[in-house]
Formats: structure tokens, sequence, C-alpha cells
């Protein structure tokens, strides 16, 4: 067997281990810390021994389900998501614990503590508690991958869904990786017809449910699966650390510096539900005291009830935010009585981000709040978010809750009979495709008024550039069929339907007004704009783009419009002189931010 | 040998790609290297970080005062990340002006080599220079050419030196 070492990040980790184990349907709906996962499924096709289908599907529920059928063929199968696409994923997901599953099923849910890129920091191991889930839960990328072939094995033998769940610090961290050939498993599609189980009825299901909880108990004792024991040199008696993920190799880091390395016991837990009922016993015999180290809910804890035990519940560790070595260390300290650990300064905010230079949304926001200062702005989960530096975005909630926010502003202000402030929603092409679809048909049927901007970059832009079904391909730059968005909106109702490449600000400004006054108007009702200009983070669309050097006058007045409503990074302030800067390295020559200055101080040269 | 570096600039300075040369330079001569990176929102323009512990460690993150080299690509972040170099670590900072660490205008450089991207490599080219890292020049240009797309390698190669010639 060829064995090599490779510098992989976690996720890239994850998605070699999938191929390695010989999974034949990958699916993925893109989201931060879990997209390079697929990712690396698609760039390592070629490797796989066996056929292998890899999708980017339009949700993370889609995702799920269409992993779930391949494996009831008995094949292996894997839906990839990130904490919150479980949500949209839960309807599945919750009742495939009680139905099971064939061909072992992966379900790889990538948590973000902190959180960095999500809308909330919650913990999929305590959805999978409720959802009755084996979760496993990792502390490196190379662990990860380790843990995969395992993982379907123990996915077949009962016949359930298992779920791996990495945080940000393994998905986005690198790591000298093993790396192995791939499996051949020889398997043909065989869907064993059963509609009692698979079309399961409430007759069949307390029978199944109670299959589920022995099966749990029998997972829970699987002796691959229990926490593993580094047993101390007795210095701490009858006192032991529990730790689960990253939190585990924080800790091992940790007590090296501090050279505590050996002195107490030190458990790792890789499979935090079903907690091993005789590690639990283990743990109330031997010890008095327990610290629990684990992200970001108090799974093993709650678990494990222990009269001794710190953790989030007594308010020992921090109940919130990641489990940093920084805050490890305070926590230690206090545990095991040790020198406090020298102030750590106050954290200080480094740069916010922004959308880039020559950014279309940029455009599109500065013309929205522009044309409606007053405005209600509801908007949703992307790039776009950004808007919220220009004053565009009042609301952002989860994927697609755009478009019924909006239309739930609209009632609660219609019906009190007063003025309306206009309400511009703005939503992105992946996310309108996502969950945007059904809210639309909603707002039309409710008889809603307001202006839907479909942000349309081309591209799943805040995730790196997957592919987005209108424009044809699939994963892996393989051509399919296109659905076009404007039939979709049409066919959902709307009346006002209008494209605009909002770098033509003159004529975006228009559109807005015009359908403003639309939504106004007897027969009004929900008016959709598209706003299409591909994201200029593509090399292609760059490309094709007209470039001038964009300089600034003398007769700058230095009023900030540029740098502050508009908020160009390519733009700064000179202070000393009171005039703005074009940032020629960061500049892309756009020219969007030339209509902005009052005193038409913006000039451009189109560049020879 | 154990070394903890840290990389620190905004999204779009190419910090990411500074962190996994000199991850491949560790992994190229067989020593265990783990790395964190920032990914997602921030990455548009806003401050990144990247951790890389050389030799034998589990986590990949750094703590306060651990850090034994700091490159930072973006100045205005030193306020912000300064707490994570520890005592008699070293900075090697991309700037115009003089000031603490070992500095250089790497900015300017790269422009001149037509693409303003590169400064991460000149940083990395002084960084050698400083015989500050735990990698050769032999071993940093080696892993340039190993992850580099091949028709930028020359360029990045050129940047690299000029960096290490201060
Ligand atoms: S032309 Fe203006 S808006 Fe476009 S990138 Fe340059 S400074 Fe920014
Ligand atoms: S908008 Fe015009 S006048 Fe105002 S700071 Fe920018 S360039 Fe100067």
């Amino acid at each position: 067997m060829k064995k090599q070492n490779q510098l992989l990040m976690g996720n890239e980790a994850i998605g070699q281990g999938l191929i390695e184990a010989g999974c034949q349907v990958a699916t993925a709906y893109p989201g931060t810390p879990s997209t390079e996962i697929l990712q690396a499924v698609i760039d390592r096709q070629g490797q796989a021994v066996e056929p292998l289908h890899v999708e980017w599907s339009v949700n993370e529920k889609i995702a799920f389900e269409v992993a779930l059928a391949a494996s009831y063929t008995g094949k292996r199968s894997a839906a990839v998501m990130k904490q919150v696409g479980l949500n949209v994923a839960a309807d599945p997901f919750m009742r495939t614990a009680y139905i099971g599953v064939k061909g072992g099923m992966l379900t790889i849910v990538a948590d973000d503590p902190g959180p960095h890129s999500s809308q909330n920091e919650q913990d999929t191991r305590l959805f999978c508690l409720q959802g009755r889930v084996p979760v496993i839960d990792p502390c490196s990328p190379a662990e990860a991958k380790e843990l995969i072939q395992p993982a379907f094995e123990l996915s077949e033998k009962y016949e359930l869904n298992i779920v791996l769940r990495p945080t940000t610090r393994i998905c986005h961290s690198r790591q000298n990786v093993s790396v192995r050939e791939p499996i051949k498993l020889n398997r043909q599609a065989d869907f064993q017809r059963d509609p009692t189980r698979w079309a399961a009825t409430p007759a069949f299901l307390p029978a199944l449910h109670r299959a589920l909880n022995d099966n749990l108990e029998k997972v829970a004792l699987e002796p691959d699966w229990q926490p593993r024991l580094t047993v101390g040199n007795g210095d701490y008696p009858r006192t032991a650390l529990v730790a689960s993920g990253i939190a585990y190799s924080n800790l091992i880091d940790l007590l090296a510096e501090l050279q505590l390395t050996q002195a107490i016991d030190l458990y790792q837990v890789l499979m935090p539900y079903p907690l091993s009922p005789d590690f639990t016993r283990t743990l109330h015999k031997k010890y008095d005291r327990l610290l629990i180290l684990e992200e970001t809910y108090p799974v093993i804890e709650l678990q494990l009830a222990h009269p001794g035990s710190k953790g989030k519940q007594n308010g020992m560790v921090p109940r919130e935010g990641e489990l940093t070595p920084d805050v490890m260390h305070q926590v230690l300290a206090d545990f095991l009585d040790l020198a406090p650990p020298a102030e750590t300064p106050t954290e200080r905010r480094g740069q916010r981000p922004s959308l880039c230079p020559g950014c279309p949304h940029r455009a599109a926001f500065y013309s929205i709040k522009k044309c409606f200062p007053q405005g209600i702005f509801p908007s949703d989960i992307g790039c776009y978010t950004l808007g919220m530096n220009l004053g565009a975005v009042n609301t952002v909630h989860c994927m697609g809750a755009c478009i019924s926010q909006g239309a739930g502003f609209y009632q609660a202000y219609h019906q009190d009979e007063q003025d309306c402030p206009t309400i511009v929603v703005t939503i992105g092409d992946s996310t309108f495709f996502h969950a945007g679809i059904p809210a639309l048909i909603n707002a039309v049927i409710q008889q809603t008024r307001m202006i839907i901007v479909i942000l349309d970059n081309a591209t799943t832009a805040m995730t790196g550039g997957q592919p987005v079904p209108h424009m044809g391909i699939a994963a892996g730059n393989k051509k399919t069929k296109a659905v076009a968005i404007e039939p979709l909106v049409k066919a959902s109702g709307v009346v006002f339907i209008e494209t605009c490449d909002p770098y033509d600000s003159e004529r975006f400004d228009a559109l807005l007004k015009r359908a403003d006054s639309y939504i106004r108007s007897p027969e009004g009702g929900v008016a959709v704009l598209i706003s299409r200009h591909g994201c200029v983070m593509d090399p292609a669309v760059r490309k094709t783009q007209d470039s001038h050097l964009v300089t600034i006058l003398d007769s700058c007045i230095g009023c900030e419009k540029c740098t502050g409503a508009f908020e160009c990074p390519a733009l700064y302030m000179d202070r000393e002189n009171h005039v703005a800067v074009v940032d020629q390295d960061r500049c892309i020559g756009c020219g969007t931010c030339i209509p902005v200055c009052p005193v038409n101080a913006i000039v451009r040269e189109t560049k020879p | 040998m154990k070394q903890q570096i840290i990389v620190s600039g905004i999204g779009g300075q190419g910090v990411l790609f500074l962190t996994r040369v000199i991850a491949q330079a560790a992994v190229n001569r067989g020593t265990p290297v783990l790395t964190s990176e920032t990914h997602g929102m921030a990455q548009r323009g806003g401050t990144v970080l990247s951790t890389i512990k050389i030799g034998n460690f589990a986590s990949p993150l750094v703590r306060t005062g651990q850090a034994d080299i700091g490159l930072l690509l973006w100045e205005a972040n030193l306020p912000v990340h300064q707490s994570l170099l520890r005592e008699n670590g070293v900075w090697i900072i991309n700037s115009p002006v003089a000031g603490s660490g070992s500095r250089i205008d790497a900015a300017q450089i790269a422009r001149e080599l037509g693409n303003p991207v590169l400064s991460n490599l000149v940083l990395l080219g002084l960084a050698v220079q400083q015989q500050a890292l735990f990698c050769s020049a032999e071993e940093c240009a080696e892993a340039i050419k190993q992850l580099a797309p091949k028709k930028f390698i020359e360029q990045n190669l050129e940047a690299f030196q000029k960096g290490m010639n201060g």
C-alpha cells in the first residue's frame, strides 16, 4: 500500500478520507468552515477507483436526502454542510435516526465556535443528542481523516447515519497527513424494498425507535470508540481532565508548556454521543474532581452528570466563544490552583472586512441607500451581508429569510395604514435558489408590496466561487442544464421584473424608482430587480470588464463620501491634506466611484 | 526543533500562500507542522491571521506571548497581534517607514515586479535573510516552486530573492 505524507488542510484531509474509504456519492451545500471538503473530493475525483458522483446541491436538505437514498442502495455516501446547514437538513436528519441507512453514511457537519463566519455557534453534538445520532469529535486534521473509514464501518454495522463534527480549527488547519490508495468495495446499487422501514408509517415507528435505542446502547460500548486515557503520575490524585475535539489538542500543548504532561489523568472523548456508560461509571468511581473541556455546549458534561465536575455548567469554563489556548490556560490555572496567567491584553479588533474594490454589490447598495434613505433593508447570508457597511442592510438572519422578513415588515406596517417605508430586500443568487423561492411565492400570494433585488454575481462568492444553478455548470466544471432566474421569478407570479448592471448607476437608480412607483400603484405587488454583474474575484469577469486609471483631482473637497458612504477599500483619506487618494495597488479601475463624488473630483483615463 | 510563527495581514494580501510555503518547507524536511488560517468573511479585506507551529505540537493555535517570529504584511495589525509574540520575538514587517522590528518596503518592491501581492514573498525573503526562520533559502525556494502556479514561479522566486537582498 502506497503511503505518502502530504500537507493537507483539515477539510482536504476529510475529502481525501472520503475517497480512500470508497464513498460513491458525496453532496454538499457550501458554507464556511465546511466548503473545502467537497471541493477536495472534486479535486481528487480522478483518484477514485470506483464511480463517484459529487454534487453541489441547491441546499443542505437536498444534499442530505440525495446522499441518504444512495446509501439505501448499499453504497457509501456523505452529505457535507456547516452547522447551520444542519438546521436546513434537520427534517430528513431527524427521521433518518429511526429509519437508518444501508451503505455507510456520514453526515459531516462543520461547527464554528467563535463564531468566525456564522450566524451562531450552535453545537452539532447537542443536535445529535437530541436527534439520537452518534457523533464523532476529531482533535486534528489527521485524526479526522483516520476516523472516516472506521466511521463508515460503524455506520454499516448498526445501519445508522453517523455524524463527523470537525470545528473551524480542524477544518482550516493544515498538517502533514498520510495518504493511502482508495479501497475497492465492488458494490452494485441494490435497493431492497421494505416499505415498513423506508416508508415507515406511525404504526412501525415505536419498533424502529426501540431498535434505535438498543443500537445506541451498543454503539456506546464499541471498544474502538471508547474515550482514550493517558494515565497521570499521581501528582493530582482523584482528579482528571476530560476533553474532546480541538480543545483536547490545545490542552496537550498547554500541559507541555506548563510542564504538566502526564501529571494528571487525561481522557480524550472521541464520541461525545452516545457517551459510554462504562466511562461514566469509571469517572464517578475513580475521581472526585473533573475538568471538562469541550466546544461549544456542555454535551459531555450533561451526560456525565458527575457531582465534582467543573465546566460550563458551574461557570469555570466560559459558556460562549472558542476555547482558545489562552482561555484554557486561565481555566486550568483555576482548576489546578496554578499561578494565574499573565494578564492577557484586551483584544483589539483589526481591520473590518468590506466588499472588494469594484464589487458590483457595492454599486447596487449605494443606489438603494441613495434612492430610499428611509427604506427598510432586509438582507441575507453571503458577501453582501457587508452591505451593512453602506447602511443598506438592516437585518441578516438565515438563508432566505430576507424575503419572508420583508413580507413580515410589510404586513406589520401596512395594517397601521401608515405610509409604509419602501422595503428593499437584497438576496444573492445562490441564496435565492437555496431558500428564496418558496418565500417569494409566499410574498406574492400574500399581496406583499416590496422590492426584491436579486444580487446576481453568477457565483457563490463568499465561499470561493461554487457554481450556481443558472450558470449551467456543475461540480468540477461539468456542463449541465441551466435554470434561469427570470422565468422562475415570473412563474412565482411576479409581474414587475427588470434586469440591470449596477455599474450603470443612472439606469439602476431609475429602475429602483420605477419599482417603487409600481409597488405603490393600485395593481402593485412584489417588484423584482435583478442586479447582474459577475463577481470581480472571477478572473474571467475581470478580463472582460473595462479597466480605467482612476485618480482624484486637486478639486477634492475631502467630504469623505467615497471612503465613507461608498466605502471602496481602494480609496482612503490623506488626513494631512484632507483629500481622498486612490490606492492603485487595490483599485481595479471599475469607475463605480465616479458618480459618487459631489464635485466630480474622481476622474478616469482609459488604460492603454 | 520547535518554532511558532504568525503571519498577519488583511484578506487579499497572500497570507494563506505565505503560510503554505512555510508549512511546505517543514513537510519537505519531514518535520511535523500544524497551521491555522482565517477563511470566510474576514478574507474580504479584513484582518487575517495564520499561525504555524513547527515541531512536536498537537494544536495549531499560538497562545499569547508564545510566537517566536511574526511576519506582518499589514502594519496596522501590529497592535492587534503584538501580544502573541514572545519577549525577544522577532517582527518582520512590510512597511515603507522606519520603526520597530526588521522592516522592508515589500509593497514597493512587489509593485516594481508588477504584482502587489508578491509582497508576501519579499517579506519571506527578509525573514530568511535575518535567519529568523527554521528553514533555509533553498528550502523556501523549493517550496515556492512546488506551490506557485507554473507561469508565476520565476516571478515568485524573484520576489523572494529581492527580499533576501534586503
Ligand atoms: S475605480 Fe473606484 S470604486 Fe472601482 S475599485 Fe477603483 S477606487 Fe474602487
Ligand atoms: S467624494 Fe469626491 S470630494 Fe468627497 S472625498 Fe471623495 S473624491 Fe473627495
